[in-house]
């Protein structure tokens, strides 16, 4: 939306919005999240399509996820078990029986015009997570985690933004129509005052932290794997009955989801303050204002005429595979975390950070190949931390595994290389030149530890400066450090110092 | 099921019980809003006499349809039908756009889309 | 009488045969049915398209494989059929006889036109229906109505109303039909011939053109039993595409035919429904079922008579829970990914393309059934309507596990009436509605049903159907009253009903006509 949309009210609110302070001190906010996570199955919900990300436009669709006349859904297994999952973890009940139902609406990148998803039977439901904030822990009661599918991508072409409004006609990718989708609704989260922004952030982080520990999706928030729905309202300080709820969407990040949430109390208390009303609509959040604005205002109301979608037949888990998908859920990440630290021997402080960082799973993979604890840490949170932050991207996403970090840890421990060389082979790991020892390879950046290479170079050194190899012999032994030097100079660097010393030694006998 | 939570639908004033509501033409332009269907203004009142007396005929469902009684929707009733999580080959992109309308760019070309997500 | 016509003429059965023995060749059958079509379907107009190319390339692959000395594919191999224009062929226009499918070449098969493929069936085209499957006599079709072969001027039935007049008509000896309400029954009633709804779930839907999924079924649509017997057991089965398929093995009903036509039904039980007669029901027809039961009496049945009492408020509950997922299955048909799309001029946006090109490319019934269903959704109407629907259903399957518990199957008219005259009906759509007054109920409880010719009405001097309804998956009990009832008919007539038609106007065969 452009601001030119805006009615004047919203003018006037973006001009003026409220003190956060102020907001606080005159209205309770009532938080309610609404977070879709598509899930890491190998095949769409109801085709056998791939879900790769990125996928040349339309290369992943099927007459099913397409709508072809006559094409008929068949349920992914996986995609049930993963949403299972999700709401184990969750602390969730799981039904015994629930369907599918359609939800029928007009959208040109929804190729049924309806979607498949569950209405009033939720596959999981009544459960809650405990959500850390700072030194308290807020739980937040879950209402349902139910399945879903979601929508194709429709890009909009010419007109004088190019966004929605005025564009000139839209071209439409299926790849992404059909991916699974469990949709998690929290109930209203009230009583959070000031800290609410700060509950809504942390809520959505705790949950992709879960989430990714269960395997079932890769939450990347940036590619839209992950995806909040802030829903907001205010209440006059101490009054028991909800005002009208705003829902934020386009929210893609976790510090937006702080930022939205903010923002919304403000706008929303001025509006109140000034009298005026707040209209229940979906709004948008702008990344780079930091603000919300209007979504279309809709002529009528909803009516999705939901009802049990008769292509597919009732889901129904029996006890006893719930219970084995309970049995074989992984260690909840906080709980793994306090384990980790004890076994690494890392301070609260050191692993507090490496939290923040989500650099925890990293390590930890890193460690599993091979390196050690505190190597481990100091790679990613130093040097690699540096890279991440100056490309403007999480750690998970730069263009080295653990395995690799690993590798170069090796090296280094080895001798094979030296810290300085070691940068440059994680460099060249991320500009894409291959496995480490590829890069040592290519860039010819091994420790020079060839004795008769390095043997060269030393008996050039002393030959070129025979009054130093007098001093040694004479048994100012620290007279070397002149040879070792020039060695050092003539091997770019590349040779190991003490071996260096060592063969000085021992040629000047 | 139960019916959708709304705020602008009025409860019927009657297929649970003798009489439904009478289908204006404003309820056919609605419905035909709803359903993205054109319907000529001259079309309205057939539509809305034909609905009428088709409606008044089916509301007698209302009647016998006590609460106790189970909905049926399939005839032999099966639960639990998977598939599994395996990649088949499905559509090739030119296979896919071939009896596209209008195609552009490996990719679906439709009009400007005015609406909004859901 | 030519070979040709001769070829025409023949069972699936005994073409299937001919093709075995080398009488003739698959491509000769092929063509003699090709070219009956060039000849009469410019009066019946049963074909939306006619495949003549393809049609003779399969003929072509039948001969050949036999030729290389390979055991026939099936029974029915190197048998023609025509394909009800609902069913989805790769490289076949499919329309759904819409305008909003106009020219659209599926991408891929459904699972019947696999099964009939491997099956060495020779697909000749594709037959004319009410536009996706709504109503019951054709003229809802976008491309004009089918003539009924026993008279042109009246309607063949629907909405496989192109099926069934093919047969009638000896433009093919097999057909397939969908059935929603009774699309596969109630045309073979006003055609004289055989049609069979297998139970749902029995027959994969997967690239049917879905109009209410919870009741379409496909079926076989024959001449005679022991046809649409074989043609059942070829497209049936389990099929993981279609979550709604039954994993049952498919029922011996070939079997059950020869059972019925060489062992009888002696002591079976047969049930009459009450309900499914008296009012509103041409006394002509009466007369037919009547003298229908006193001939399944004679081979030794035990009439019993049964009272379905929920049965009165089928109609009702079908023309609630049909539109509503109608609506929705017909949602698809939106001009952004293929099919017709009017108004794309650039001033219009994607949503006043999607209302145009709806309200340009729906014909009247299927807008008026579109919001039918979207009111019956409708928030706060739910309850009322379709979910009340939902709760008949129960006890209409609750009427037949009653009457099942007394009768091994149940029977009744197909039809109330006989064929009317084309444009009788079309602007009282509950008239038209009326005519599936008894083959509704099976398709809501999702039972087995076929009918089978009872004979001419005497009052009309048209063919009468008899319906036979079995419990789910009683396929066989189905069939084999089917089978006997058959052969006692036309044995006490002396000839089978379809002999005595006219012969209908034919135009000169075009030596090579192209598929149209």
């Amino acid at each position: 939306m452009t601001t030119a949309e805006l009615t004047p009210a919203e003018w006037a609110a973006l001009d003026d919005v409220a003190d956060f302070d102020e907001a606080i001190a005159a209205f309770d906010p009532v938080l309610g999240l609404e977070v879709h996570v598509e899930l890491g199955t190998a095949t769409k919900m109801f085709c056998s399509c791939a879900t790769t990300f990125g996928a040349e436009p339309n290369t992943q669709v099927c007459p099913v996820c397409l709508a072809l006349p006559g094409a008929m859904p068949v349920v992914n297994g996986t995609a049930v078990e993963y949403a299972i999952r999700i709401g184990l973890a969750l602390n969730c009940s799981i039904a015994p029986w629930c369907r599918f139902a359609r939800k029928n609406y007009f959208y040109p990148d929804m190729p049924k015009n309806f979607q498949t998803s569950q209405y009033d039977e939720p596959i999981a439901f009544d459960g809650y997570l405990d959500v850390p904030v700072g030194d308290e822990i807020v739980r937040v009661e879950i209402e349902r985690a139910h399945m879903e599918e979601d929508t194709g991508k429709s890009t909009h072409i010419g007109g004088a933004t190019g966004r929605i409004h005025g564009a000139e006609f839209s071209l439409l990718d299926y790849n992404r129509a059909g991916v699974p989708l469990v949709e998690i609704v929290s109930k209203p989260i009230v009583g959070t005052k000031a800290s609410a922004p700060e509950v809504a952030r942390a809520y959505v982080a705790t949950l992709q932290d879960l989430v990714r520990s269960l395997g079932v999706s890769d939450v990347r928030m940036d590619q839209g794997s992950m995806r909040c729905d802030v829903n907001l309202s205010l209440t006059p300080a101490g009054n028991p009955v909800f005002g009208t709820r705003t829902e934020t969407k386009n929210v893609n990040s976790l510090r937006s989801v702080e930022r939205a949430a903010r923002f919304e109390i403000c706008r929303q208390a001025s509006v109140l303050t000034a009298g005026g009303e707040i209209r229940q609509e979906t709004r948008h959040f702008d990344e780079l204002a930091g603000t919300t604005a209007s979504g279309r205002v809709k002529e009528t109301a909803e009516d999705y005429r939901y009802f049990p979608e008769p292509d597919l037949v009732p889901v129904a888990p029996s006890a006893q595979w719930v219970e084995q998908i309970r049995a074989a859920l992984p260690e909840l990440p906080w709980v793994r975390r306090e384990r980790l630290q004890r076994d690494w021997g890392f301070t609260d402080l050191e692993m507090r950070d490496l939290t923040n960082a989500r650099g925890v799973e990293l390590v930890a993979q890193t460690v599993a190949a091979g390196a050690g604890a505190g190597d481990a840490r100091s790679w990613w949170m130093s040097y690699l931390a540096q890279q991440a932050n100056s490309a403007g991207v999480e750690l998970s996403e730069l263009a080295i595994t653990p395995a690799q970090v690993a590798a170069v840890i090796g090296l280094v421990s080895s001798g094979s290389l030296t810290a300085a060389l070691a940068r440059k082979v994680v460099d060249g790991v991320l500009a894409g030149e291959g496995e480490p020892a590829e890069v040592v390879e290519k860039r010819g950046l091994a420790v020079v530890s060839d004795d008769s290479a390095l043997q060269a170079a030393i008996d050039e050194a002393l030959a070129a400066q025979p009054d130093v190899a007098d001093k040694i012999r004479s048994g100012k032994v620290q007279a070397i450090g002149a040879i070792v030097g020039a060695v050092m100079k003539a091997t770019r660097g590349q040779a190991d110092a003490a071996k260096v010393r060592e063969l000085t030694l021992k040629t000047i006998g | 099921m139960s019916a959708v939570p709304s705020t602008e639908q009025v409860e019927p004033t009657g297929p649970g019980g003798t009489e439904h509501p009478t289908v204006s033409r404003e309820d056919v332009a609605h419905l035909a809003h709803l359903a993205r269907l054109a319907v000529a203004d001259e079309e309205l009142d057939r539509y809305a006499e034909q609905l009428d007396v088709i409606l008044h005929s089916v509301a007698a469902v209302a009647a016998v349809a006590a609460d106790d009684i189970e909905p049926t929707s399939h005839a032999v009733p099966l639960i639990n039908v998977y598939r599994e999580d395996v990649v088949r080959p499905g559509l090739t992109p030119e296979e896919a756009l071939a009896m596209a309308p209008a195609a552009d760019a490996g990719r679906f070309r439709v009009p400007q889309i005015l609406g909004e997500e859901q | 009488m030519s070979l040709n016509e001769d070829l025409t003429r023949m069972s699936a059965v005994e073409l299937a045969h001919a093709v075995q023995t080398g009488e003739a060749s698959a491509v000769e059958v092929a063509t003699a049915h090709l070219d009956r079509i060039a000849a009469v379907d410019g009066a019946v107009h049963a074909f939306l398209h006619v495949d003549r190319e393809g049609a003779l390339a399969q003929a072509a692959a039948v001969d050949a494989a036999r030729a290389a000395g390979n055991p026939p594919a099936s029974p029915l191999a190197g048998v023609p059929l025509a394909l009800k224009d609902i069913v989805v062929q790769k490289g076949v226009p499919t329309t759904a006889a819409s305008k909003i499918l106009e020219g659209w070449i599926p991408p891929y098969d459904a699972t019947i036109t696999t099964k009939l493929k491997e099956a060495g069936i020779v697909i000749l085209g594709k037959t004319n229906l009410d536009e996706f499957a709504m109503g019951s006599s054709t003229e809802n079709s976008a491309y004009g109505p089918t003539g009924n072969p026993w008279d042109l001027t009246r309607i063949p039935g629907g909405s496989g109303g192109g099926s069934a007049a093919a047969l009638a008509a000896f433009e093919a000896p097999l057909a397939i039909g969908t059935d929603t309400g009774g699309s596969i029954r109630q045309p073979a009633a006003v055609t004289g011939t055989v049609g069979a709804k297998p139970t749902y779930g029995g027959v994969s839907r997967y690239g049917l053109i879905a109009l209410a999924s919870s009741l379409d079924q496909a079926g076989p649509c024959a001449r005679t039993v022991l046809d649409a017997a074989l043609l059942h057991e070829a497209i049936a089965g389990h099929d993981p595409r279609d979550s709604t398929s039954i994993p049952e093995p498919v029922p011996a009903v070939v079997q059950a035919v020869r059972r019925g036509q060489g062992d009888g039904i002696k002591g079976m039980r047969i049930g009459v429904v009450t309900q499914l007669g008296g009012e509103g029901y041409q006394p002509g027809v009466l007369d037919s079922f009547r003298a229908a039961v006193a001939q399944l009496a004679a081979l030794g049945a035990e009439i019993v008579e049964v009272s379905c009492p929920h049965f009165e408020y089928a109609l009702a509950a079908y023309y609630l829970i049909q539109p509503s997922e109608c609506s929705s299955n017909l949602a698809r048909f939106d001009a952004m990914r293929y099919g017709l799309r009017v108004g794309d001029d650039g001033n219009h946006s994607a949503e006043e393309v999607m209302v145009a090109t709806r309200g340009a490319g729906f014909g009247a019934e299927a807008k008026r059934r579109i919001m039918l269903g979207t009111y019956a959704l409708s928030a706060g109407y739910y309850d009322a309507y379709y979910g009340s629907a939902q709760k008949v259903r129960t006890l209409i399957k609750r009427d037949f596990e009653g009457a099942f518990g007394a009768a091994d199957v149940l029977i009744s008219p197909t039809t109330p009436v006989t064929a009317f005259k084309i444009g009788e009906k079309v602007d009282d759509p509950m008239a038209m509605y009326l005519n599936d007054l008894a083959t509704i109920p099976a398709s809501l409880a999702g039972i087995p049903a076929m009918s089978v010719p009872s004979g001419l009405a005497a009052d009309t001097s048209l063919p009468a159907g008899l319906q036979i309804m079995a419990p789910a998956l009683g396929e066989q009990a189905m069939y084999r009253v089917a089978g006997a009832y058959e052969q006692a008919r036309n044995a006490a007539a002396g000839f089978a009903l379809l002999d005595r038609i006219a012969a209908l106007p034919t135009a000169a065969v075009p030596t090579a006509a192209a598929g149209r």
